[in-house]
């Protein structure tokens, strides 16, 4: 089993779109996992089936029993989150604000405080229209350690392809560069970057990659609306030679991707030409790069 | 008054709608932008200005002593994020996992794990024409965005005055960065995009926003692209839409260069005043 994660730095770039045209494609072969849990969209068009349901419990809230709290302070002096203010007489814990790393309780002289469990949201194992296996997940509002859920549902959905022999996981990953995305990579096969020519396009293009590079995963880009800008369109195809990242595609500025999205569909059940035809090439680019390096191993 | 600039979902074109907003209103108003999105600022590539000033960001962590140890295990058990491990006669720190919440440093009884500055990132501030400009970005291998979140919104308090606009651009998403940047703010612009994509995450932010009891309104971009269930949610919900900004390639392309948008596109001109108008109302 292969596990291919899709990323791409900046966001609005078609990631979620192509990686649900390569799970669409895939079909039985993959298990589809989404581990964009901030702001995940993929179920929009994979329509799963939401067949088993998990709450998510990581890390802990404060919580002041105020029957013994004697409002001496010590707590709120000790917070370096500012998440205990004092609010009619009464210390209170800010839920958003909380880290939870328990300082308080540690120090609170009559045990008024207590350490309490967060579910910070719930998980899927879903079937979803073409028969793939899916997981994914729902972050709760303000939540921290999404990193935490993202691994969760990538491990869970890399299990789920052992268990079941399958190909391929296919991941759709998370933005930016921080935590969830560290998350989302870690362990990965292959990394198709998903990016357009854009200033800040390319530039998120480069801050992602140096991630990519700390990773040591072999990695693939695909470029969509190469047509908007020309110049910038060159100089990624010049970066992508310079640090020997794979030019898998270049699609045009097409709105038949919004089109396909307002009726929940991918590209490849939507348009009958061009795009489909270069999505379907993608995916078997892919699957070749994928399996080719593993031949070097 | 502070104006935060959010999105459930990336790319909907947030930093667009915060460069473009910023100078714009900076014609009559004394503005400071700051790029909140601290994995990946981008709204400095729009702004032009002069390097004011450059300051390396850092957090504290804790720094172990080993000559004053006594291997007691206490801050191991102390600390929630599993950042501290003893490991045989050795005290481990992961500093990508710290919080800085100081519980191992302040209740060690040797004093052995003193809290020292470790280096997570660069601000940069910058100034034009009757607009400041500020920008943070987190080094590639931090995964903590929120501490570095924290320390601009600081920056920008102590440097600028109530008579400043100051707009925030904020990070995408729903989760603790989201909170971070936006917790302060007097007034939230929500921008989303007519499809599916941009509905689901907008209710996202939508129940962001309200569990923080603060007062929003909602941007369409891309507006004449995909359908009209963004406008039905809103009617439904009494939340006020201020602008909508059409769906033109020209913008794709001149956003694409880095340029701003309002002084070529008349029709996006037009937004931005009716958001313009909208937030001076507010201001009053």
């Amino acid at each position: 089993m292969k596990e291919i994660v899709i990323i791409s730095g900046k966001g609005g770039t078609g990631k979620t779109s192509v990686t649900a045209s390569f799970g669409f494609l895939g079909g039985k072969d993959v298990v589809v996992a989404d581990c964009d849990v901030d702001a995940a969209d993929m179920h929009l068009l994979m329509k799963p089936d939401f067949a088993q349901s998990e709450d998510f419990y990581s890390g802990v809230v404060a919580e002041i029993n105020p029957e013994k709290c004697t409002q001496c302070g010590l707590c709120a002096e000790k917070c370096r989150f500012d998440a205990i203010p004092v609010i009619n007489n009464q210390h209170v814990v800010k839920k958003l604000d909380c880290e939870g790393c328990g300082y308080c309780e540690k120090v609170c002289p009559v045990d008024a405080i207590t350490m309490r469990d967060q579910n910070v949201g719930d998980w899927y194992i879903s079937t979803t229209k073409v028969d793939n296996t899916m997981v994914h997940a729902k972050l709760g509002i303000g939540a921290e350690n999404s990193g935490k859920l993202v691994a969760k549902v990538k491990n869970e959905a890399k299990a789920i392809a052992e268990k079941q022999h399958k190909e391929f996981a296919v991941i759709d990953g998370s933005p930016g560069v921080g935590c969830p995305v560290v998350s989302s990579l870690s362990g990965a096969d292959f990394t198709v970057i998903v990016t357009e020519p854009s200033v800040s396009g390319f530039h998120d293009l480069k801050r992602v990659f140096e991630l990519v590079k700390k990773f040591k995963i072999n990695a693939g880009c695909i470029i969509n609306k190469y047509d908007i800008n020309q110049e910038i369109t060159d100089k990624i195809m010049n970066f992508l030679r310079d640090e020997n990242i794979e030019h898998i595609a270049s699609f045009p500025y097409d709105e038949n991707f919004t089109r396909a999205m307002t009726l929940g569909k991918t590209i490849v059940e939507f348009d009958e030409g061009e795009l489909k035809e270069k999505m379907v090439n993608s995916w078997t680019k892919v699957k070749q790069l994928v399996n080719h390096e593993n031949l070097n191993v | 008054m502070r104006i935060a600039i959010a999105s459930g979902k990336g790319g909907t074109g947030k930093t667009t709608l915060s460069a473009n907003l910023a100078a714009f209103l900076s014609k009559t108003e004394t503005v400071v932008l700051t790029d909140l999105d601290v994995e990946e600022p981008n709204s400095g590539l729009f702004i032009k200005g002069k390097l004011e000033n450059e300051e390396t960001k850092y957090k504290m962590i804790p720094e172990w002593k080993e000559e004053t140890c006594t291997l007691c295990g206490e801050c191991q058990k102390n600390c929630n994020f599993h950042a501290i491990i003893q490991l045989g006669p050795q005290i481990l720190v992961f500093p990508e996992l710290c919080h800085s919440c100081y519980a191992c440093s302040e209740l060690c009884p040797t004093d052995s794990l003193p809290m020292v500055s470790q280096r997570m990132g660069k601000l940069k501030h910058y100034s034009g024409d009757n607009i400041d400009f500020i920008e943070s970005q987190l080094d590639i291998g931090q995964e903590q965005a929120v501490p570095l979140i924290g320390q601009t919104i600081q920056y920008v308090e102590n440097n600028f005055d109530d008579n400043t606009l100051k707009i925030y651009d904020s990070p995408p998403g729903t989760s603790c960065p989201v909170i971070e940047a936006t917790k302060d703010a007097d007034f939230i612009i929500l921008v989303t995009e007519p499809t599916p994509f941009g509905l689901h995450d907008l209710k996202l932010a939508v129940e962001t926003v309200k569990e923080l009891r603060k007062s929003f309104a909602v941007v369409i971009n891309r507006w004449g692209l995909g359908d009209e269930k963004v406008m039905d949610y809103c009617k439904e919900n009494d939340i006020p839409i201020i602008a909508k900004i059409p769906n033109l390639r020209q913008i794709a392309e001149i956003y694409s260069r880095g340029e701003l948008i309002f002084e070529q596109v008349p029709e996006f001109k037009d937004e931005l005043l009716k958001i313009s108008d909208y937030i001076k109302k507010e201001m009053d």
